[in-house]
């Protein structure tokens, strides 16, 4: 069983989104997620001052087995990214929901929150999968 | 129903993530694919290989047999024990399989081939082996474990008792031989020491068991995959397959064409192609960040070619791929990675041998 924390907020294609405060959310990838990508040896990164639409892909995960896209879970302004991903890309796969994030958004609009799972949402996306 | 290994309970107590293999069920990996690699590279790892096919071939024919049946000539195998690897090619000069055949006496060779493969190597096998007389048995009673790595041979050797440490005792690569219930041989498909043992399969969990007891780590089909990328060794159905000549797949050296008399099935088509010229199957590498995958576009000012394996190397650090493109492609190439054009380094398809980095 994956490990699915009952404090984040998810999207269906396999992205986390925790609040930060301010209006600012740092996105991951689930645990689920890492699973089936395998080790990761790359994540390329969104830059620093990017704008971005909720669904854009704005991140890639290449792991030995797959390019995955990773997409914005809300809209908003990149505000920071992990830069510890360019050297440790596994941080990934074995911190997935703390050292492993990804980068974090300044939302546009708090509404499009209403549009992602919560825990239980997203254990019904991956049981059906 | 998937077919099962008899190490298939040992694979999931191990934790292995199994997957779908033509039809097999085999461990893709047990948790990291990249420390597997690294354990083959370093020290000593194991595959579960028991789903390869094994097929015994007796008779007194059998030799003739082989020099029709195979590209390379087993004419070169004059010593009891040695094996040859060898393209098995169609009348059109595509590769049916890649094989290893072992020497073991004037009227028994045994092949090895693909699992993937496996119904039709032996019904082509078994057609051809009949104007000869020849008897075509397979061996599914057999398991068959791949150890590989710098600490391989010698993790193996304290399982071993002293007749079967002696019978194995400067075996040179390439050789195999029955040694009590064990079929040693120094092969693999790693670019490292090593050995496959074939054995009974009611033997084979216990033999894992001391495997992993003598510190050889259980690998997966992951792993197995980057490190033959590694080597340089091609992957039938991805890097050649029944539409493809041996020579465009870096398979020339398999081919035995003296002496010129010896036919062999596929040998006209094969003269043609080679007065006619091939693409040719080429290393690539690309040292910015970026995985190079199977299926992708390569362009060169010769024209384009297509990857046929690409992966992350965990020994080089970056990425590696087997390309076939034209025969006049030089020493740069640009691979189309999603839309993007990334240049590359046009290599010898041979990136990582003995832990050795060859780039």
């Amino acid at each position: 069983m994956s490990n699915i924390p009952a404090n984040l907020k998810y999207a269906s294609s396999h992205e986390w989104l925790r609040a930060d405060g301010d209006g600012v959310y740092t996105v991951g990838i689930t645990e689920h997620a890492q699973e089936l990508l395998g080790d990761m040896v790359f994540v390329e990164l969104p830059e620093v001052g990017d704008t971005v639409s909720q669904g854009d892909d704005c991140a890639v995960a290449e792991s030995v087995k797959a390019a995955s896209d990773i997409y914005a879970p809300v809209s908003g302004e990149v505000v920071a990214v992990n830069d510890a991903l360019s050297d440790s890309p596994e941080l990934v796969n074995s911190s997935p929901y703390e050292d492993g994030w990804m980068f974090k958004i300044k939302i546009a609009d708090e509404a499009e929150l209403s549009a992602l799972l919560d825990a239980a949402g997203y254990q019904g996306v991956i049981d059906e999968a | 129903m998937a077919q099962k290994t008899v190490l298939h309970a040992s694979h999931l107590a191990a934790g292995a993530k199994m997957v779908d293999f033509f039809g097999w069920e085999m461990p893709i990996n047990y948790g990291s694919q990249i420390e597997e690699h690294h354990a083959v590279r370093q020290d000593a790892g194991m595959f579960d290989v028991s789903h390869m096919t094994i097929v015994d071939l007796t008779g007194a024919n059998t030799r003739n047999f082989l020099r029709f049946l195979v590209a390379n000539d087993v004419a070169k195998l004059t010593v009891p024990g040695k094996a040859l690897y060898t393209g098995m090619l169609n009348e059109q000069g595509g590769v049916i399989d890649d094989l290893i055949v072992y020497f073991l006496q004037e009227d028994f060779f045994r092949l090895v081939v693909n699992s993937a493969t496996r119904e039709k190597d032996l019904a082509h096998i078994s057609a051809q082996a009949k104007a000869f007389d020849v008897t075509v048995t397979e061996r599914p009673e057999f398991a068959m474990i791949a150890v590989q790595g710098p600490n391989a041979k010698a993790k193996v050797a304290t399982l071993l008792t002293a007749e079967q440490q002696a019978a194995v005792a400067g075996m040179k690569p390439f050789f195999g031989v029955q040694a009590g219930d064990l079929f040693i041989a120094t092969t693999g498909y790693t670019g490292e020491d090593g050995y496959e043992i074939a054995l009974p399969n009611e033997q084979a969990a216990a033999l894992w068991a001391q495997l992993v007891g003598a510190g050889v780590k259980p690998c997966g089909l992951g792993a197995r995959d980057t490190l033959r990328l590694e080597a340089g060794m091609n992957l039938y159905g991805q890097d050649m397959d029944e539409t493809v000549s041996p020579l465009a797949a870096n398979m020339g050296w398999t081919i035995a064409w003296e002496p010129s008399e010896r036919n062999f099935i596929g040998r006209a088509a094969l003269e043609q192609a080679k007065a006619t010229g091939t693409e040719k199957l080429v290393g690539l590498v690309m040292e910015q960040k970026g995985v190079l995958r199977h299926g992708q576009r390569v362009v060169t000012p010769a024209g384009e070619g297509v990857i046929t394996s690409g992966t992350f190397s965990p020994t080089l650090g970056f990425s590696i791929a087997m390309a076939r493109v034209p025969a006049a492609t030089t020493d740069t190439a640009e691979v189309d990675i999603r839309g993007k054009m990334v240049a590359v380094k046009v290599v010898k398809p041979a990136f990582v041998r003995a832990g050795k980095k060859l780039v």
